[in-house]
């Protein structure tokens, strides 16, 4: 765009302005109230990649994983009516996630808006509670400005899902126009800058102080690039790291120092770690349910440290010491250096001495005559070598996939954590290929999530995408078959589920496709999906009634985790007794 | 406990849904909300009340409000010396005999009679919420057959405080952290 004024339509401004974001590709699908933008794509196209999604869900969720690998903000469109309230789910899984993502919608034409027209929905005001922020744009000389601002939403604080919504007379409409340059104004806007020099003292003496701390990592340590820091604070004072669901990759799974996931199904020791301790040092992690169980038991003898960058969630659930409301990369980089070095060798034997009796109760101790969810896993991290970005879904083999495939480095794992959105991966995958292109991408999806989202194996053919698609196939809903085999009596209500011969199915949109049954076909296979070029399918069929231990029952204390029973460690037997540890 | 908010909103189209939308999604008490122009122009100034009995909530509803884009200030003034007024308006069915005695109870609460039908009066009044209750009190032995009340709105006492939304790692009291920062907004 030259800085001479030109005339522009409402629609042509819309590419221009993506393009002078940075954007390189766009997830979306076409219908009438977007369709003067989708006419203008076609002078964009050397410049923007359109990926035509299946249904606009997946559309959101293919930005919602192109943001999250790339840490850019992921753009998705649509059109106004059910193409809009489509993109409700991914707006509402991108929003409890802190993603950030531009969704674009197409509207009826401002004179009508209001009149219940042909595919009119107040999707502003619906996306209230699922978005950062919303904008319904009534006039065309505010749309540059507009779309700059949401972009600017998205990304910075604490990001998150951003929808504009666009009348058709708008798109339509055209005026002379230079790309505003100047200084964005948002006056109820600031996310936070520096912290005081008190509370980096504060927060330093702290952990110079404490005896037993944990730092827990959150999904904060990513979003904020604050890896590192993360790690340095760990090793110089020699502060074991549990990380959420979310937060797994920030750290390093082998390093010494990382106990791995906390939480419902995290590692026991990790929990017991967070009881016992005397300081805990929250990173970017918002003391979500599934993480501390019982409030009231919850890291009863601790002092809380929380860096923040949502002032909101300060105080939420926990009662914290110290709250800093402030980047925390930026607050590491203060604290680092005036932090003793110390080796703290009893508090980590004693959580080294939790270890024990939960590695013998580990289910790859199991001789199993059917092949195991977890042993699949196990095996895909090691054919990748642990090298992979996996894209999880929800359900058992979500929790399987965080305990038994350890990753090394950020971003190389994509999971719909807050709000457990089933269908996420497949779709979330195929955006995520968009800027991972020479990594070897596995999806790891139940047999119930896929049945979700499962359309969008059409975009990854048609794109031609390099996802593989490792569908763990249980016959079941497992995750709530596991629930109700639990809490339930092992009544089973509408949780069996059947699936498509998936072989056939891969097979029915040119992809490659493969069934496995036992553990030994599990590399060979492996190896020829990573011979070939373009998306492939294997379907693991599992054992149907696993379950994934150990486990907080919801609302139950942390250390009250229920472990395999020894039975069925030693002898392979159905599951009959809870027994709890400690 | 009752926490009155006073808010600093852009004044754009919605922004009312956006700060009820927050107060039902996120379960919280609102007791009422008065909302008009400020002194300065495209931004509306909101006394919110709100009743959460926990402390950890009121500072979620404090930072909630804070969070959102349109939202510019806010000032939790709970515990602060301020000017707090609701306005009522309360008709009543009143037989002529009865004048007098509804007279002198208005007189005394600083309240004003500002229409007088052949059986009805309408009286108005304006200030604190609990003033406001009490005169209501009083006038119900008559047949009251018509209320409305504004809600209440208030003003910190002495000079303009800045306030701002940008720095809150400021030491919390009981209620949440409350902003000391500088911009360019008053209230
Ligand atoms: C959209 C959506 N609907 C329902 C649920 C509830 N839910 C959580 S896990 C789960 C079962 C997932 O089944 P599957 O994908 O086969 O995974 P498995 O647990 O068997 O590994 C269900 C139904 C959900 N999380 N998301
Ligand atoms: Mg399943």
């Amino acid at each position: 765009m030259s800085n001479k004024k030109q005339r522009f339509t409402g629609a042509e401004i819309i590419w221009e302005c993506l393009i002078r974001e940075g954007v390189e590709v766009v997830f979306g699908y076409p219908g009438g109230t977007i369709l003067p933008t989708y006419d203008a794509l076609n002078k964009y196209r050397n410049k923007v990649h359109h990926v035509l999604s299946r249904h606009e869900q997946g559309a959101t969720h293919m930005a919602d994983g192109y943001a999250r690998v790339s840490g850019k903000v992921g753009v998705a469109m649509g059109t106004s009516g059910p193409g809009a309230t489509n993109m409700i789910t991914g707006m509402a899984t991108a929003m409890m996630d802190s993603s950030p993502i531009v969704c674009i919608t197409g509207q009826v034409s401002s004179s009508v808006i209001g009149s219940d027209a042909f595919q009119e929905i107040d999707i502003t005001g619906a996306a209230i509670p699922v978005t950062k922020h919303s904008y319904l744009v009534m006039d065309i000389g505010e749309l540059a400005s507009t779309i700059r601002e949401a972009f600017y939403v998205a990304h910075t604080g604490r990001p998150g899902p951003v929808l504009i919504d666009i009348p058709k007379d708008i798109q339509n409409d055209s005026i002379e126009f230079i790309y505003p340059e100047d200084e964005l104004i948002l006056p109820g806007y600031h996310p936070p800058e520096d912290v005081s020099e008190d509370y980096i003292t504060k927060f330093s003496t702290m952990v110079n102080q404490a005896e037993k701390p944990v730092i827990l990592a959150g999904h904060g340590v990513l979003l904020s690039n604050a890896c590192s820091e993360v790690m340095e604070l760990a090793e110089k004072s020699s502060i074991p790291i549990t990380t959420t669901l979310l937060g797994i990759g920030g750290v390093p799974d082998s390093h010494p120092l990382v106990l791995g996931m906390m939480g419902m199904h995290g590692e026991s020791w990790a929990n017991h770690a967070i009881q016992e301790a005397d300081l805990l040092i929250a990173c970017g992690m918002r003391f979500d349910d599934r993480v501390t169980g019982n409030l009231k038991t919850y890291s009863p003898n601790s002092k809380k440290i929380h860096i923040e960058i949502d002032p909101s969630e300060i105080n939420k659930n926990v009662k914290v010491d110290l709250a800093i409301h402030a980047d925390l990369g930026t607050v590491l980089r203060h604290v680092n250096p005036q932090i003793i070095k110390l080796n703290r060798k009893k508090w980590l034997d004693i959580i080294s001495g939790w270890h024990h009796d939960s590695k013998r109760r580990d289910i790859l101790n199991i001789k199993s005559d059917k092949l195991l969810g977890a042993q699949v896993i196990r095996k895909i991290w090691e054919g990748t070598k642990g090298n992979a970005l996996i894209i999880s879904d929800v359900g058992q083999h979500q929790m399987l996939e965080a305990q038994y495939y350890k990753h090394e480095e950020p971003r190389t794992l994509l999971t719909s954590g807050g709000l457990g959105t089933m269908g996420f991966s497949l779709p979330a995958a195929i955006g995520a290929s968009f800027h991972e292109k020479d990594k070897e991408i596995w999806v790891i999806v139940g047999d119930g999530s896929i049945q979700m989202t499962m359309m969008e194996l059409g975009t990854a053919m048609q794109e031609n995408t390099n996802i593989n698609i490792a569908i763990i196939n249980n016959g079941y809903l497992g995750m709530v078959r596991q629930w109700q085999q639990m809490f339930y009596d092992s009544r089973y209500a509408e949780t069996p589920i059947s699936s498509p011969d998936f072989v056939k199915l891969a097979e029915a949109y040119g992809m490659n496709g493969y069934r496995v049954d036992s553990i030994e076909d599990i590399l060979p296979t492996m190896e020829k999906v990573q011979k070939n070029s373009g998306p492939s399918l294997v379907e693991f069929k599992v054992e149907e009634h696993e379950i994934v231990y150990p486990m907080v029952p919801a609302g139950a204390d942390l250390h009250e985790m229920i472990q395999r029973p020894w039975n069925e460690v030693n002898n392979n037997g159905q599951i009959q007794e809870k027994e709890k540890v400690k | 406990m009752k926490q009155t908010l006073i808010t600093l909103v852009e004044d754009k189209p919605g922004v009312l849904n956006r700060i009820s939308s927050l107060f039902r999604r996120r379960n919280f008490n609102i007791e009422s909300l008065v909302v008009g122009h400020s002194e300065t122009s495209g931004v509306s100034r909101m006394t919110i009340v709100a009743n959460e009995p926990e402390a950890s909530k009121r500072g979620n509803i404090y930072f909630n409000l804070l969070k959102l884009v349109n939202v510019i200030a806010v000032k939790d003034v709970s515990k602060l010396p301020c000017i707090s007024r609701e306005f009522i308006l309360i008709k009543i069915n009143i037989s002529p005999d009865k004048l007098n005695e509804v007279n002198n109870i208005v007189k005394q609460y600083g309240a004003r009679i500002v229409d007088m039908g052949t059986e009805t009066l309408i009286v108005e009044a304006t200030d604190e919420e609990s003033v406001i209750n009490n005169l209501i009190s009083v006038l119900q032995p008559y047949e009251i057959t018509e209320i409305v009340r504004t809600g209440k709105i208030a003003m910190r006492k002495g000079k303009t405080h800045n306030v701002s939304s940008n720095n809150i790692n400021s030491k919390p009291d009981d209620l949440s952290w409350t902003p000391d920062h500088i911009t360019a907004y008053q209230i």
